[in-house]
């Protein structure tokens, strides 16, 4: 068998894909990579599906060996990567051979970081995904994070013509000042124009409470009207609820599916990745943009990821 | 029929807000809506979440702009006809209402003022409409209980209650599909998994169908939970007033 053995786990690190889909009516949680660009792209470096399960670490990275050869790119926040204590880059596919041992340190900016191997892991997908949905123990390896001794199946899928294939412009430094660009809605008129307007002018800041779920930010109160609560109805990755304590909280991948507080705005979904890579203490300043901006900035991420996808199939 | 509205969340969902009170007619309207999306397969829309009073439709704006998706679905609503319901599935679900499946009828008895098994007897007499699911996978938010058994939520929420625990929640009342902190009072326990991912569909209902409780005796309770599940589900003409 072809496998990837976990010799230190991380303190969360759980198999992703794109997400778990058509089954959010009942109440299931999206779930899948919290940096879907980073993720795509380490898939698109060792030429697997852009989609395709990968390994998210939170902050601090793993320690594995592998059993076979194999080719390996890893993506988001730079952990240092080492392979057999010697550094390799990031954003580049790396050739692997049996015995070698691949060691991941603390992230040096952002919070997450993606590890994908050429022709993925051989897990089963569970409902149409292998993303881990830890709450219902299901999906990625077993239902749970990673732990030490964990034996991963590879699916042979060996392109040996992938090693050293690279994205030019790694985007691995993640600043601790972010602007991020919302649309309003869709409850924003349960809201003053002055919380509005605190909303949209005042610096937040990423607390400790923030995990897969959701971004907890401390800083300014944001008035309302008549209170904050609604009744449940849908929410979306990026929805920024606000609580009756006044500060916002924005809704990621692991989040629910509804929700009974009034949302203010939603982070669009080009901004999402930097939502993912905020690690607590970064500030963030909100601006409101058009929806037509928006689409624009998406279409635009989608056609580079593309040019990426296209560019790493035919060239070296 | 009441202004729809549609809320914009973000650039990839649209909220469509059919009424601003909780109603079985808007509910209709939303599951109408649901089905009709299923069934014209709309190039560009990834999924619905339909909820009280609205439903929140998921696309890819690459595929289709908002603005014409938003006239798609003014289109697709304006098909619906007062009584064009058709058959409704009744979940006839079992629950252990006694002892340890128990651990807060008697508080509900004291707070309601009724008999124990008056509460079993109210609660197991009605067909609750599956208005939404939400919170867990699988958790219904079930309308039309009979206010004589509304009972306050517990002041200090459980750290775990069990996956099969029905509970009454102010005026609401439900079935816990999976182990989870809450602080709905505990008034039974279904040996029926509500939540399967083996089967092909993992939540056994939808947002539409009805669920009636019956009482089953504890040796009933684990006779049922190692035959697993055959749930009897009626179907029955819709009552649309």
């Amino acid at each position: 068998m072809y496998k990837m053995t976990v010799l230190s786990a991380g303190p969360l690190s759980t198999v992703q894909d794109m997400g778990r889909f058509g089954y959010m009516r009942t109440g299931f949680s999206p779930g899948g990579a919290m940096d879907t660009h980073s993720m795509q792209l380490a898939n698109i470096l060792v030429g697997n599906i852009p989609d395709d399960g990968v390994i998210e670490m939170t902050m601090m990275g793993m320690t594995v060996s592998f059993s076979c050869h194999s080719v390996i790119a890893l993506t988001g926040a730079d952990m240092a990567p080492k392979m057999n204590n010697t550094p390799v880059e990031m954003y580049t596919a790396v050739g692997v051979q049996p015995g070698d041992v691949l060691s991941l340190q603390m992230a040096k900016s952002g919070m997450r970081t993606y590890l994908a191997v050429a022709g993925g892991f051989d897990l089963p997908l569970v409902m149409g995904s292998m993303s881990t949905n830890l709450k219902c123990g299901l999906g990625g390896f077993q239902g749970r994070k990673l732990q030490a001794g964990d034996e991963i199946p590879l699916r042979a899928g060996i392109t040996a013509d992938a090693i050293g294939k690279r994205v030019a412009q790694a985007e691995n430094d993640y600043p601790d000042c972010i602007g991020v660009r919302v649309l309003l809605g869709p409850q924003e008129d349960f809201f003053t124009k002055e919380g509005i307007h605190t909303f949209l002018s005042e610096v937040y800041t990423v607390t400790e409470q923030s995990d897969r779920m959701g971004v907890r930010l401390a800083g300014a109160k944001i008035e309302n009207i008549h209170g904050v609560d609604i009744l449940s109805d849908g929410i979306a990755t990026g929805s920024v609820q606000i609580p009756a304590s006044g500060t916002p909280i924005i809704m990621m991948a692991d989040r629910q599916t509804t929700g009974g507080y009034a949302k203010i705005a939603t982070v669009i979904s080009a901004d999402l990745p930097k939502i993912a890579q905020a690690r607590p203490g970064t500030r963030i300043l909100f601006t409101a943009v058009s929806e037509k901006e928006a689409v624009s900035l998406k279409k635009q991420t989608e056609r580079k990821r593309r040019g990426l996808q296209y560019l790493t199939l035919f060239s070296k | 029929m009441e202004q729809i509205r549609f809320l914009p969340l973000g650039d990839s969902a649209v909220t469509v807000e059919f009424a601003k009170e909780i109603s079985e007619e808007a509910n209709r309207k939303i599951r109408f809506l649901a089905t009709q999306i299923e069934k014209e397969r709309i190039r560009g829309i990834q999924e619905v979440v339909p909820t009280f009073c609205s439903m929140t439709v998921y696309f890819d704006p690459l595929r289709i702009s908002r603005s014409k998706l938003e006239k798609k679905l003014l289109r697709l609503i304006e098909t619906y006809r007062e009584g064009s319901a058709g058959t409704r599935r009744v979940f006839l679900i079992p629950v252990c209402y006694e002892g340890a499946y128990a651990p807060d009828l008697e508080d509900v008895s004291k707070l309601t003022g009724l008999l124990p098994a008056e509460v079993i007897r109210i609660h197991s007499s009605t067909d609750y409409l599956i208005y939404m699911l939400g919170f867990l996978p699988g958790f219904p938010y079930l309308g039309g209980m009979d206010p004589r058994i509304e009972a306050a939520r517990l002041e200090t929420p459980r750290t775990v209650i069990p996956e099969g625990a029905v509970g009454i929640g102010g005026k609401q009342t439900g079935i816990y599909p999976l182990a989870s902190p809450g602080g709905w009072r505990l008034i039974g326990q279904t040996p029926v998994k509500v939540y399967d991912p083996a089967r092909e569909t993992p939540i056994l209902y939808r947002a539409g169908d009805y669920i009636r409780f019956f009482p089953i005796t504890p040796s009933e309770f684990e006779k049922c939970r190692l035959s697993a599940s055959e749930i009897e589900v009626r179907e029955e003409p819709e009552c649309t007033k």
